[in-house]
């Protein structure tokens, strides 16, 4: 196989990531490192790279649009950003000494996670009652839905901030979004309504992801011949998905892709085990 | 007399908004014009990313992106496109800074700031080895 083949395979590929991704929520990060890994045996190294190439552009392309609408919580997304990047630089330094192997495992098991996070009910009720810091740190807001707006309280902000460093330090390591986790602190922990927690998640992604992408540029993780490829069609995939959004039904999407995931994630937890990576 | 325009959490989002989405359409443009010479001069080239070798230095510091943007280096390019990329959320955080400072915001001036410091200290704090 030629780079030229090599190149058009990948771009259908992530182009394909970052239709899911977007459809789903997941991010294109998620798709890209089995993609490469189990797909074309480029070393995971490489495709954490790519991923968190492909974790920034889909978060800042979809993020941008999100953010205008003033459903993202800004303030919530920049309080949590600190937990996060925070996380990230740490993920990044245990990167070190984590085995590649170690790596792959981690990355099944938060894979068959992001699975089970993609089919769970969310909470749609806003909370009237915040608690005392919810107040003092003006996390509090309203979001635009078809019947107004609606103002939502939130709690338990220690607990949320928590898991947001163990998602940033996982975002840092295996170079993903770790959507699905911002959106358990978010939504379990301190009760954000599902659609202001998926739309900041989503904007907290692209900085977290960049917290990290500074460490594993200057390693040479980012390979350019695979950036491009990876770029444009995450992006092209990405804006396809928010077109589609609207008009398909993603119920069964879902529960496909949740399903495509988790064979993936039992491929790559095997291979780990096995020392293949 | 005209009085002033408060600035508000609406202009900030829409400031943000374009932030990232001018930031990503030239990240996507940088690196389709790379990507293109790229083929066109290795286009018959075998990949080989079974191994990691690691990036050379070139590709890995902005200083080694300008150098190879002289002499006219496809990947070099590519490379920008990617430091565009990833400098498109540090903005987005520059910018809300600088609304909060305009909203004389002092709580999350700090708290912008402190994210701000993090990833400064993770360009610059030796994370490399």
């Amino acid at each position: 196989m030629n780079i030229l083949l090599f190149t058009l395979i990948l771009l259908l590929g992530a182009y394909l990531a970052g239709l899911a991704g977007s459809l789903t929520g997941l991010g294109g990060g998620v798709v890209i490192i089995p993609l490469l890994t189990l797909g074309f045996h480029v070393d995971i190294r490489y495709a954490i790279g790519a991923a968190l190439v492909a974790s920034i552009a889909t978060s800042s392309g979809s993020a941008s649009a999100y953010v205008k609408e003033g459903i993202t919580n800004v303030r919530l997304g920049m309080f949590l950003e600190i937990a996060t990047t925070a996380g990230a630089v740490m993920g990044a330094i245990l990167a070190i000494y984590t085995p590649v192997n170690l790596v792959a495992i981690l990355f099944g098991v938060m894979l068959i996670f992001s699975a089970a996070m993609t089919l769970r009910k969310k909470h749609e009720d806003a909370l009237q009652e915040g608690s005392k810091l919810s107040y003092a740190l003006k996390l509090n807001g309203n979001y635009p839905t078809k019947d107004g707006i609606v103002e939502y309280k939130l709690k338990n902000v220690g607990g949320g901030f928590s898991l947001m460093t163990v998602a940033g330090v996982l975002s840092g390591l295996l170079g993903i979004g770790s959507g699905a986790l911002k959106v358990l602190a978010m939504d379990t922990a301190m009760r954000v309504p599902f659609r202001v927690s998926t739309t900041t998640s989503n904007f907290m992604v692209g900085v977290t992801a960049a917290a990290s992408a500074v460490v594993y540029l200057q390693r040479g993780y980012i390979d350019p011949g695979i950036a491009f490829p990876v770029i444009i069609g995450v992006l092209a995939g990405a804006f396809t998905g928010s077109k589609l959004l609207m008009r398909i039904n993603v119920k069964s999407l879902k529960l496909i892709f949740s399903i495509a995931i988790t064979l993936i994630a039992i491929n790559m937890i095997y291979n780990g085990i096995n020392h293949k990576f | 007399m005209g009085k002033i325009k408060k600035v508000t959490d609406y202009d900030m989002e829409q400031l943000i908004g374009q932030v990232l989405r001018y930031g990503v359409l030239t990240a996507g443009i940088v690196a389709i014009i790379g990507g293109v010479w790229y083929l066109f001069q290795n286009g018959q080239g075998t990949p080989h990313y079974t191994e990691f070798h690691g990036e050379p230095a070139g590709y890995t510091s902005l200083t080694g992106i300008i150098e190879g943007l002289k002499n006219g280096s496809a990947k070099e390019i590519i490379q920008l496109g990617v430091v565009i990329l990833i400098a498109t959320p540090i903005l987005r955080i520059v910018f809300s800074l600088i609304s909060f400072i305009q909203e004389k915001d002092r709580l999350y001036i700090v708290i912008t700031l402190i994210v701000l410091l993090i990833i400064l200290f993770s360009m610059f704090g030796g994370l490399k080895v």
